[in-house]
């Protein structure tokens, strides 16, 4: 095993997953799979390679400092679950 | 019957006048009804999609109409369109309706195509047998217990029992060319960043491309024709000029290298794979090209490298999932925390939650060397393959599938055996580069056999004129399933 229930349930937290007890157990076996499969690039030595972060190897463009989008905000709120004059409506963070 | 006739002998009839599109959308419309077991469509709207075509006939009947005037189309269900649903095949998204279209979607739009509905496809196109939608699996139009493949394979589905005569997909590892390959259809993968990916649901961004899956490589001239192009409003648009694609079609295969990668061709491929492809090969030197020995000594790696940064982009990605802006959100949470875990736990399937768990756990403190930057090396390697092979031949190619289609729920248990199917088309993802799957044959059980034709950055051209010479002088992509004749 590569890797163990508690780095499962430390991923799940980051990745704000919410992962039954009841699931542990294969989503351990499934993720060990993949990852021994993903060790097989071990095989391929790259000392001294750079790494490629992308297809191109491009620069992001830049473009002129002006407005080019308009206030969207009502369109964008209509398909929100929650929202409150012009606001999101989470639960509450502070008390 | 207008069905069988491809997109491009449509188009042609649509100009002439002697049918209308309002007829075609009647009559596809009525096939998506009949075909309902296929499971291809999540969304089918008729209305819109007669409003559309009325507008086209006028176009037609005014003359000048632009390139697709009137010629019925569906998009892969990840293209976001205003004013239909665009799922993503997934709960997360099931009630979403997009604020805005894709510009894949625009342009086809203003080119005067028909919108017919959304195809299914695995969630958040993860998957290489859509079999893992939220709406269901889709099945082959050749054998309805067999898969189409996967992510695009609501697309293929639909192309191959025309229920419409072209479609979108979107292809990370193989999605356009492996549902092409098993439902004996054209799916072309353009070169990352030729096809605008703004409005595209983002799976893994680095690698994501949006693509036609059509009946010819005449029809996905056609298609590229309006699709590719710069779009200021994705970053990593390709800012190069779109050449006239049907004169690309006439281009001649006389002295074109073709390199055979030696690693597709290894001695477990399927026989009757190897058979058909060999045989379409010494088509292609008939007609004036040349065979070349070229090797890809890294392609093994392909897979396990795809398999951390295509998590790690998801994982990322993913993360715009929280239940607060839009799609689903959980009823039940006490606090913040419990309103995230909760929504994503109810909306997301297991093969997402899979790949966003290894995404995070690769990019996690402590991993992220041994993970995403060898993972990233192992590209530069495999994109170097590519291009050294590709300085001693125009194109290579090899099968685009180590298998036909598989039975549907026979990969479903152990994800990576599902993976693996990706094994040819993958690097090519990786490498950023464009390919093509045409339709060489079929195995003895009457099921499609795909060849990848691979080019160079931004030569389409190429694989469009090989795969329409090819198409000149086989009959493969003519051949319908059963219920379609």
């Amino acid at each position: 095993m590569s890797i163990s229930k508690d780095d499962v349930k430390r991923v799940a937290h980051l990745a704000r997953i919410g992962i039954d007890s009841t699931e542990i157990d294969t989503y351990t076996a499934d993720l060990d799979r993949i990852l021994n499969l993903v060790e097989q690039m071990n095989k391929i030595s790259t000392q001294g390679i750079e790494p490629l972060a992308h297809p191109q190897d491009m620069q992001l463009r830049l473009r002129a400092d002006t407005v080019t989008e308009t206030d969207q905000r009502a369109l964008f709120q209509s398909i929100a679950p929650q929202t409150d004059q012009g606001h999101y409506l989470v639960p509450k963070v502070i008390d | 019957m207008p069905h069988r006739q491809s997109l491009s002998t449509l188009g042609q009839m649509l100009r002439r006048r002697e049918i209308g599109s309002e007829e075609l959308v009647h009559h596809f419309a009525d096939r998506i009804d009949k075909q309902q077991d296929l499971n291809a469509f999540i969304t089918v709207d008729t209305d819109y999609a007669l409003q559309q075509a009325r507008t086209a006939d006028q176009l037609l009947a005014g003359g000048n109409p632009p390139p697709l005037a009137g010629l019925p189309i569906a998009h892969k269900d990840i293209f976001c369109t205003q004013g239909m649903l665009t799922t993503c095949g997934s709960k997360m998204l099931a009630n979403f309706l997009s604020p805005y279209d894709a510009t894949v979607v625009r342009r086809l739009q203003d080119a005067g195509a028909v919108t017919l509905g959304k195809t299914n496809m695995d969630e958040f196109a993860m998957g290489s047998s859509s079999e893992t939608s939220h709406f269901g699996p889709v099945h082959n139009p050749w054998n309805r217990d067999r898969v189409p493949g996967g992510s695009s394979g609501g697309s293929a589905a639909a192309v191959a029992a025309r229920l419409v005569s072209a479609a979108t997909g979107t292809d990370t590892g193989g999605s356009i060319r492996q549902p092409a390959s098993f439902c004996g259809l054209t799916g072309l993968k353009p070169t990352y960043g030729r096809v605008s990916r703004y409005g595209m649901v983002a799976y893994a961004s680095s690698l994501d491309q949006g693509g036609p899956i059509t009946q010819t490589a005449e029809d996905a001239a056609l298609m590229l024709q309006t699709m590719a192009g710069f779009d200021a409003r994705d970053s990593t648009s390709l800012d190069a000029p779109v050449p006239d694609y049907a004169a690309s079609l006439k281009q001649k295969l006389e002295g074109l290298r073709i390199g055979l990668v030696s690693e597709f061709f290894d001695p477990s491929l399927d026989p009757d794979i190897n058979a058909h492809v060999r045989e379409a090969l010494s088509e292609l030197e008939k007609l004036g090209a040349k065979l070349i020995d070229v090797s890809l000594p890294n392609s093994a790696a392909g897979i396990p490298c795809y398999y951390v940064i295509a998590p790690a982009e998801a994982s990322s990605n993913l993360s715009r999932f929280d239940g607060v802006r839009y799609g689903h959100r959980s009823e039940s949470y006490a606090d913040l925390q419990a309103l995230y875990e909760n929504t994503r736990a109810e909306g997301f399937g297991a093969e997402v939650k899979r790949r966003i768990l290894v995404g995070t756990y690769a990019l996690s403190a402590g991993y992220y060397e041994a993970y995403y930057l060898k993972a990233q090396q192992v590209r530069r390697r495999i994109a170097d393959d590519f291009s050294q092979a590709l300085t001693v031949c125009d194109v290579l190619v090899g099968p685009t599938t180590p298998t036909t289609a598989f039975l549907l729920g026979e990969k479903t248990t152990n994800p990576v055996s599902m993976y693996l199917d990706d094994i040819f088309t993958i690097t090519v993802n990786l490498a950023g580069l464009p390919a093509l799957s045409l339709p060489v044959g079929f195995d003895p059980s009457g099921l499609p056999i795909g060849m990848q034709v691979i080019g160079n950055y931004l030569d389409e051209g190429t694989l469009l004129a090989i795969g329409h010479r090819f198409q000149e002088v086989t009959d493969w992509h003519l051949r319908v399933p059963g219920e379609v004749a």
